[in-house]
């Protein structure tokens, strides 16, 4: 029996039309992250030196017209190694949330439909992960692989599924309650089309928002290992992996590690507001 | 049911948690490749070492009884010896554990004497530039890497203007507060960030409640319905928060304490890592969670204290 929409379904908000109108905020991080796109993808355009050509004729050089962010103690041009350090940072963005984004949000889906023991054991497993430090938790696991960024990409894969999983898992129990579920099952659709063609659409939102939130947690995690000699090594130009580079010079040429840094938290700050500003425009305002 | 009962039944529920955690922390070792014992004892070992180990950790077992084993031992406070330190992990923890505990107290105190009246000034100044500037500044500290805040504090007002030490800890407990400062700092700036944003918006949701309206208009003086009517239900959800995120302060204070050179437990893990010292890493890592259980423990207690609704559930 089905009673009519009116009574079963949440009114449909009264308020004003939708408008769709970014905030400047969500701007300002679009803006960030192409730039940062532009940097990883052409950045023989952009930089004027070879990133990693050593000249010992120009060491530890301040900030100048001739290098802009100065040279570090191998007469490296560090604003060069900064345009191509995005390629890498953001590399390890992307690998760092890809496969958990995948999985988690399909374990999730499929978690959330089952429920049951299925659902008893993924809670078991969220507490865990809670419990742990994340940054402990993957510095763990590196440790017991051995360092360097496919072994990173691995041990973040291992842990981070589980925050899309719960997301999604969470988006899921509610769908499942709707409507149009029910008239899917009454359709007499199997529940693997039921998960993935109906409920998984609509509860795949909130996964995507973090994703992108995410995105700046993976960068700031990846430039962590790179810094403490457990992600990317030297001397690959990464962000994390030239402040640490310059470590050693905070008094004498202190540009070595304050632009890379700079740059990455800008990059930070760029896809928390665009995974800010879509939380705004997506989420439903309840 | 009653406070006591609430916190036992608590207690209880870890049980399968810390049960899954001994299982992830056996495994790990498991994960190397080659021979656990060899991997224990490093490179250089003798044949009767390795087989007083395997016979120690019962490796000729199957693995469900190596797991007894394990727990056993764990139970009996025994978790290895570091072949680096030459000291008993459970020792090297003890000794270790108080500098970090501190400093991870230390940040969060920090955290909430700037996230506090940060985001009062915030949410009342609500849409001005006060309001924008505050936002924009724990917005950066949000994206701010804990070794790069760390880094630029401790060559800025450690090493060129000699205000601050440049590392270590002091002779002293009451000169730890002089001598953590700046690790504190840049420890507790990403949680500060994060409790200023979740106190600003439920600050403006209670400011709209009605029973604010309601204080207001019985002429109660404005500094008291701040601080009794708005302040105290505002901060339940962020003391919640707070304790959840000891966790990641815990892990922050790994890359703070490497940078400032502080001999803690996360320092500690680092060396063990590069020293190839796995019976220490499986033990941190061990430690790593029950502290952090307990404090989800307490977190859930205070939570049920300053929420009376909570009481009766």
């Amino acid at each position: 029996m089905a009673l009519p929409s009116a009574v079963t379904t949440a009114p449909r908000t009264r308020r004003r039309p939708l408008r769709v109108r970014p905030k400047p905020t969500l701007l300002i991080g679009l803006a960030i992250v192409t730039a940062l796109l532009v940097m990883a993808l052409f950045p023989h355009l952009i930089a004027p030196y070879n990133p990693s050509k050593f000249d010992y004729g120009a060491i530890l050089k301040g900030p100048s017209a001739q290098h802009l962010f100065g040279t570090d103690n191998f007469g490296r041009d560090v604003f060069s190694r900064v345009i191509y350090g995005a390629r890498v940072d953001l590399q390890i963005a992307l690998f760092c949330t890809l496969f958990p984004f995948l999985f988690g949000t399909l374990a999730g889906a499929i978690t959330g439909y089952v429920g049951r023991w299925l659902d008893a054991g993924f809670g078991r497993l969220v507490d865990v992960v809670m419990v742990f430090p994340f940054l402990i938790l993957v510095i763990a696991i590196v440790a017991m692989l051995g360092p360097g960024l496919r072994n990173m990409y691995l041990a973040v894969s291992v842990v981070g599924w589980v925050y899309y999983a719960r997301l999604v898992r969470g988006e899921t129990l509610v769908q499942k309650q709707s409507e149009y579920v029910q008239a899917a099952r009454v359709m007499g659709y199997s529940p693997g089309r039921i998960v993935f063609r109906h409920i998984f659409p609509n509860a795949v939102t909130p996964a995507i928002v973090y994703w992108m939130t995410d995105m700046s947690l993976g960068i700031l995690l990846g430039a962590s290992l790179g810094y403490l000699g457990l992600g990317a090594q030297p001397p690959t130009a990464e962000w994390g992996v030239m402040v640490a580079d310059g470590k050693n010079f905070m008094v004498t040429a202190p540009w070595i590690s304050t632009f890379p840094g700079l740059v990455l938290t800008l990059a930070g700050v760029g896809f928390s507001l665009v995974g800010d500003g879509l939380a705004d425009l997506l989420r439903p305002k309840r | 049911m009653n406070r006591w009962q609430y916190a036992l039944t608590r207690i209880l529920q870890m049980i399968p948690t810390l049960l899954v955690i001994m299982v992830l922390v056996f495994a790990m070792v498991r994960l190397l490749p080659g021979d656990p014992a060899v991997a224990i004892l490093g490179d250089r070992v003798t044949d009767q070492a390795v087989a007083r180990v395997h016979k120690e950790l019962g490796l000729d077992k199957p693995l469900p009884v190596q797991f007894w084993y394990f727990l056993e031992r764990v139970a009996r406070g025994d978790l290895g010896t570091s072949i680096n330190l030459k000291v008993p992990v459970t020792q090297l923890i003890a000794d270790r554990m108080p500098v970090t505990l501190f400093l991870t107290l230390y940040a969060g105190v920090l955290a909430a004497l700037l996230s506090v009246p940060a985001a009062v000034l915030s949410a009342l100044k609500r849409g001005t530039w006060v309001d924008n500037l505050i936002r924009a500044i724990f917005q950066v500290g949000l994206s701010l890497p804990v070794f790069y805040l760390s880094l630029q504090l401790l060559g800025f007002f450690g090493a060129r203007l000699h205000w601050f030490p440049v590392g270590g800890i002091g002779p002293t407990a009451a000169s730890d507060l002089y001598y953590l400062f700046l690790p504190a700092l840049s420890l507790g700036f990403y949680l500060a960030a994060i409790l200023m944003r979740n106190l600003r918006s439920s600050i403006l949701e209670v400011l709209d409640a009605e029973y604010v309206d309601f204080a207001r208009a019985k002429g109660i003086r404005p500094r008291l319905v701040l601080f009794k009517h708005i302040l105290r239900n505002a901060l339940i959800s962020t003391v919640t928060l707070f304790g959840l995120s000891v966790g990641q302060l815990m892990g922050g204070a790994v890359i703070t304490e490497t940078v400032f050179a502080i001999p803690g437990v996360g320092r500690l893990m680092v060396d063990a890592i590069f020293g190839r010292d796995y019976a220490v890493v499986q033990g941190l890592t061990l430690a790593f969670a029950v502290v952090i259980m307990v404090v989800f423990l307490l977190t859930d207690l205070a939570y049920s204290t300053l929420d009376p609704r909570t009481k009766v559930a």
